[in-house]
């Protein structure tokens, strides 16, 4: 990789952030819209949320929810994954299964959450745990599946035990990969939380979005809602990228550029 | 201009016995017979390369040998002991390949060295790493060193564990020829003085003439051996010397290729 000055990594992203900002503020001033907010009226709302106590309640509930939702999908995920990759019959008898489920959209899943956990948070971190559980599980189970016979062989060769070979060989050969289902998964679970807590929950940047716009047509709200969910979110990608630069990993990378 | 005095190792105990080994693989619509009947012996501490055109099998009985394959019949005994499965002390080296890119150098050689007391292992993989020459890469990734260092640390990490055997599967296809040439010097040193038994496949005549103690040559699919060839050089070899180009040429005519190209 290339490395880059802090003039490319920092300057010019900001000078296009700046760019659109500009953009939004000279459209509705130009429309002279009442509906739509300008990026000040968006910056005063933000305060007004932070007065209120509301701005870190809200960001830290749907943090927790993804931190539940995500991390049950972890723990199915992972160990359900490598053991699928593990067993090929497993995995061409589950596979299936796994591919029907798969595109089914987690938003369709709503009205099943209701019925099962009722209106409230164990329904948002089901649709989250969802949602993130099969990119995670598909990244596993090909992950393990795509490990060159090569590997498993020396580690055969000097004699590790089933469980050795897959701690010290299996999984770390297949971990790049399933790093990327990681990332992948948070994306997901992120978007998910939002359209769960419109639906379930009476807290959080989802709920913030469709209460400012149900009560009172608070729009400098919906739209700080949304700029908090866009920098969270990528400051959650920035998180995991870092991740995949450990040098135990970095293997893995390195034709993808960041 | 033959020599009369035998090279150095002195006909030993057997270490290898290969009878009537054969193999097959089922293919889309026909059984493909790729080894046909071979009897090999080998003895402790010889060096013996197999030497085969592309495709004629010969990774494939070095996948048997070592324990990774069953054959479709025949046996493989090893200190008088059928072969059944991978065992550390005997182990393969793959193409550079086959060292594991999550692991440092020194993570690497010390891969096998799991039941010993940390500072044994410690001593070990420092020995070894001096002994292929990789001092200051401890800490270094595979995808950070050269394919020559990496084949480097593959040997290294299979000599750590003091294996009796080494099986080198064209350990050196994927380098340039100077640094092949190297390689070729190294091992030779390490064998003499590590006193190894290596079993040695490739598909490149010099190599083999360069290398071994006696060169198996095998036939086209399925293989069967054609000859074996007694290298009665000593090491260090000289490569222009009348017999070497001799042998050199002779298994060139085995092989039925031209001397031109």
């Amino acid at each position: 990789m290339k490395p880059r000055s802090p003039l490319e990594a920092v300057l010019l992203p900001a000078a296009a952030a700046a760019a659109i900002v500009a953009l939004w503020w000279a459209a509705v001033a130009w429309t002279k819209t009442t509906v739509f907010p300008s990026p000040a009226a968006v910056a005063g709302g933000i305060a007004d949320l932070a007065r209120k106590g509301l701005l870190f309640a809200y960001v830290r509930d749907s943090l927790l929810r993804v931190a539940a939702g995500y991390g049950a999908a972890l723990a199915v995920g992972i160990p359900l994954g490598v053991f699928l990759g593990w067993r090929p019959r497993a995995a061409r008898a589950a596979n299936p299964v796994i591919q029907f489920l798969r595109p089914i959209s987690p938003l369709a899943w709503i009205p099943v959450a209701i019925v099962l956990f009722g209106v409230n948070d164990s329904a948002a971190i089901f649709l989250i745990f969802l949602a993130s559980l099969f990119p995670i599980l598909v990244s596993a189970m090909n992950g393990v599946r795509a490990v060159p016979a090569m590997y498993r062989q020396a580690g055969e060769n000097f004699g590790l035990p089933r469980r050795a070979l897959l701690a010290r060989v299996v999984f770390p050969a297949a971990l790049p990969e399933i790093l990327t289902g990681l990332r992948i998964a948070l994306g997901v679970a992120w978007i998910v939380v939002v359209a769960a807590e419109m639906i379930a929950v009476n807290s959080g940047l989802g709920y913030l979005v469709i209460d400012s716009r149900n009560a009172g047509k608070r729009y400098d709200l919906v739209v700080a809602a949304m700029l908090l969910i866009g920098v969270i979110g990528l400051l959650l990608n920035v998180l995991v990228q870092r991740v995949s630069r450990l040098r135990a990993v970095r293997w893995g990378f390195r034709e993808e550029a960041s | 201009m033959i020599s009369a005095s035998s090279p150095e190792p002195a006909p030993g105990r057997t270490k290898l016995a290969i009878r009537g080994l054969s193999m097959m693989f089922r293919g889309a619509d026909a059984e493909v017979r790729v080894l046909e009947a071979l009897d090999l012996d080998v003895r402790e501490g010889e060096f013996v390369c197999i030497l085969g055109p592309s495709g004629c099998g010969k990774s494939t009985l070095l996948n048997i040998v070592a324990g990774f394959l069953p054959p479709s019949s025949g046996t493989v005994r090893i200190d008088g002991e059928e072969v059944r499965g991978p065992d550390p002390r005997r182990i393969f080296v793959f193409q550079e390949r086959g060292v594991f890119p999550w692991l440092t150098v020194e993570g690497n050689i010390g891969f096998g060295l799991g039941r010993l007391p940390k500072t044994e292992r410690g001593k070990r993989i420092r020995h070894y790493v001096r002994l292929v020459g990789l001092e200051g890469f401890e800490k270094a990734y595979p995808h950070e060193l050269s394919g020559g260092m990496k084949q480097r640390v593959e040997v290294a990490r299979a000599l750590a564990v003091d294996p009796d055997m080494l099986y080198l599967d064209e350990p050196f296809g994927a380098l340039d020829s100077i640094t092949r040439l190297e390689m070729r010097r190294e091992l030779l040193r390490i064998w003499q003085a590590e006193k190894k038994t290596i079993l040695f496949v490739t598909h490149d005549i010099e190599e083999s003439v360069q290398l071994a103690d006696r060169v198996v040559v095998l036939s086209a699919r399925p293989a069967r051996i054609r000859r074996i060839v007694e290298i009665d050089l000593p090491h260090p070899r000289d490569l222009s010397s009348r017999r070497y180009l001799e042998l050199r040429d002779g298994i060139f005519e085995e092989i039925g290729l031209a001397h031109r190209v």
